[in-house]
């Protein structure tokens, strides 16, 4: 028993040390070619890269921050990844958090007089089933119809934008009507900050606990092993007798669930009240954030970390080295091509690479 | 009979929607290329960003916006060369790798058009497309009016779209990609190059989605501002679905995309309460209808988003 433990242990460590060289080996190289366009604009690269750092993590208030932006990328990470493992691509996490900071909005401004014990579960619950429904719709297109989800969430992305958009210019608009927002949720419904002089907020907690959420359904419990296997292979599942469309539907839910979460999360614990830049890409970035991870709880963690790292440090960089925050996009995205690209080379290739580095 | 009034209104519409689908149009014809191949491509957003600013670098430096264009298209083929390698050579998922470039996209547009042009107020004088008025058939009553009093970009989308047709369901080429798109195993064994087929049409159709971008700067916005696109990359794959691949199809679509668009200008001049955002929308509900089955069937090419593994 104890062998097999000790076994155990070092397969997991071996296995996570070779899912973790791709990213790793990425990030490097995706930094390597922001720094040489950095270089082009006459800026210096390490002026810039220790900007970034000191941003990112310099400070108190600075490894606050990079976990505040964390925060939705863990959620929208979670998003994508829960409908890759059901064999579906879910784009639509930007339009999920906007509904679920909707549906959250109405619950924190227009139930009055609850106590927060109350107030907030609901609220955030209000988000979850938000997001959920605008999940729940792509999945039902799907399975009903066969209409592609990479092509309905794509819209329903920009039918959410817009709808929330019209609701902050209109009807939800706080009165006397100067600015397009809504007035401000109730106190007892907003996350409260849980470090003195940052605005770390008890939506970390909440994250932390939807990424042990994730490994617990889908690596232990029958549905959540159901969803894997519709993931893998739909054809053996339906012959071993799974449903796969029920399959879809539920996980579309709950994924679009975790979307609605991250705008939830940003609204009731850092802006407040719904506007319509609640998210500056937060659902694209979740996309990048799980591909890094390759799905895998800890993965997505140490993915959002990451990209948290670089969106507050980002905003440094610009400040301190004139390095405009917009070169953060170009490392994300050359983030995912190198991971893809690395994912995509064949172990032959792999081994020739390793020998020419001198590696086993 | 109709009023002088009422015919000036529905030339004036048709004339804004024609020119607003333009680019919409472009960035379609190019994606219908590269779906007829079996190429998904969610990455227009950005292609047509690169483009825009290319276009307006283009012809800032080279002092003439058809060179921008040039530019502009350049710079299109060579994203389109990086796709094709992740997603050809290297067989990378095609939705992954486009949502990337619409992030590179925004990206690099964004930091070079800080350095390029500096975080100024007033955008400097650059050469941009100016309307070319055909002489006969401008004169043709309400049609006329709205058609040929246009910029020539317009007047090649417009060409572009018979084109197209004839070369995918008239030449052998066609043939070849629509093959490739439907059933690339079986194009491989008659010999078709598969991998140059959709090399082709990604380079092909990325250019042209640069143009679209350049048109959409220097035609029709007259310089370039942050993340100008704004969404329109995801209305061509709209239109391009909901017109079923079909370049009269697409035509038709994009036109009754941008007539939301015109439509909803005309509304709010004549004190209209529908808010805005609700003719933004129209685009990306009918796509969904469509896809729900509201026009018929809508078949993707049979190997759309499937990478062709040789064996």
């Amino acid at each position: 028993m104890n062998e097999n433990l000790k076994q155990n242990s070092i397969n997991f460590l071996i296995k996570s040390y070779k899912n973790a060289i791709i990213p790793i080996v990425s990030i490097i190289l995706s930094l390597l070619i922001s720094g040489i366009i950095i270089y082009m604009l006459g800026i210096s690269p390490s002026l810039a890269f220790n900007s970034l750092l000191q941003g990112a993590l310099g400070s108190k208030n600075a490894i606050a921050e990079t976990l505040v932006k964390a925060i939705p990328l863990i959620f929208t990470g979670l998003c994508f990844a829960l409908a890759f493992r059901c064999g579906l691509i879910n784009i639509g996490a930007e339009g999920q958090l906007y509904m679920g900071a909707f549906f959250a909005v109405v619950s924190g401004i227009y139930l009055q007089g609850v106590h927060m014990l109350i107030h907030l579960p609901v609220t955030l619950i209000a988000g979850f089933v938000g997001g959920g429904l605008w999940g729940l719709l792509a999945g039902w297109l799907k399975v009903r119809f066969g209409a592609n989800e990479i092509i309905t969430t794509v819209m329903f992305n920009y039918v959410a934008i817009y709808w929330v958009s019209y609701l902050v210019s209109g009807p939800l608009k706080e009165p006397p009507g100067s600015f397009p927002h809504t007035a401000s949720v109730a106190l007892t419904a907003q996350l409260p900050r849980i470090l003195e002089g940052t605005r770390l907020h008890l939506g970390i907690t909440i994250a932390l606990l939807a990424i042990l959420f994730y490994y617990i359904f889908l690596w232990r419990t029958s549905r959540g092993y159901e969803v894997r296997v519709v993931g893998q292979n739909p054809h053996a599942a339906s012959y071993a007798g799974m449903k796969p469309e029920v399959n879809i539907i539920l996980i579309m839910f709950i994924a679009g669930g975790m979307g609605g979460l991250a705008g939830s999360n940003e609204l009731l614990g850092i802006q407040k009240r719904l506007i319509e830049s609640l998210s500056p890409g937060y659902g694209f970035d979740g996309i990048a954030v799980a591909l890094l991870g390759m799905n895998t709880p800890i993965g997505i963690l140490f993915g959002a970390l990451l990209f948290g790292m670089l969106r507050s440090g980002g905003n440094m960089m610009q400040m301190a080295a004139g390095v405009p925050v917009a070169i953060i996009y170009v490392v994300q995205a050359l983030v995912i091509i190198f991971v893809v690209a690395g994912q995509m080379i064949s172990p032959d290739n792999r081994k020739k690479a390793r020998k020419y580095f001198g590696l086993k | 009979m109709l009023s002088e009034s009422f015919a000036n209104a529905v030339i004036s519409f048709l004339a804004t929607d024609i020119r607003t689908a333009t680019p919409i149009l472009l960035a379609a014809i190019g994606l219908i290329f590269m779906g007829r191949s079996g190429i998904v491509n969610i990455g227009a957003e950005g292609k047509m960003l690169i483009g825009a600013l290319a276009g307006v670098a283009g012809s800032y430096y080279l002092n003439s916006a058809w060179l921008g264009m040039l530019v502009a298209m350049l710079c299109g083929g060579l994203v389109g060369l990086l796709f094709a390698y992740l997603v050809v050579t290297l067989k990378a998922s095609q939705v992954v790798i486009g949502a990337a470039i619409n992030i590179l996209g925004l990206g690099l547009t964004t930091t070079f058009a800080r350095v390029i042009f500096g975080v100024n107020l007033a955008p400097p004088q650059i050469d941009t497309f100016k309307p070319m008025i055909i002489p006969v058939l401008s004169n043709i009553p309400i049609l006329g009016h709205a058609i040929f009093k246009q910029m020539p970009v317009v007047y090649i989308g417009l060409l572009l779209v018979p084109l197209t047709y004839i070369v995918l369901y008239k030449t052998p080429i066609g043939l070849k990609i629509r093959a490739v798109g439907e059933h690339p195993k079986a194009a491989d064994t008659l010999g078709v190059n598969v991998f140059n087929i959709r090399y082709g049409t990604i380079i092909f159709g990325s250019m042209l989605i640069g143009a679209a971008g350049a048109f959409l700067s220097l035609g029709l916005l007259s310089f370039f501002t942050e993340d100008m696109v704004a969404g329109r990359g995801f209305i061509a794959l709209a239109a391009v679905i909901f017109g079923k691949w079909n370049p009269l199809g697409v035509l038709g679509a994009t036109l009754i995309f941008g007539a939301g668009d015109a439509l909803h200008f005309r509304l709010q001049a004549g004190g209209n309460t529908i808010p805005y955002q609700f003719f933004l929308m129209i685009p990306y509900i009918l796509t969904v209808l469509a896809l729900a089955g509201l026009v018929g069937r809508v078949n993707p090419p049979a190997a759309s988003g499937k990478p062709y593994v040789k064996e």
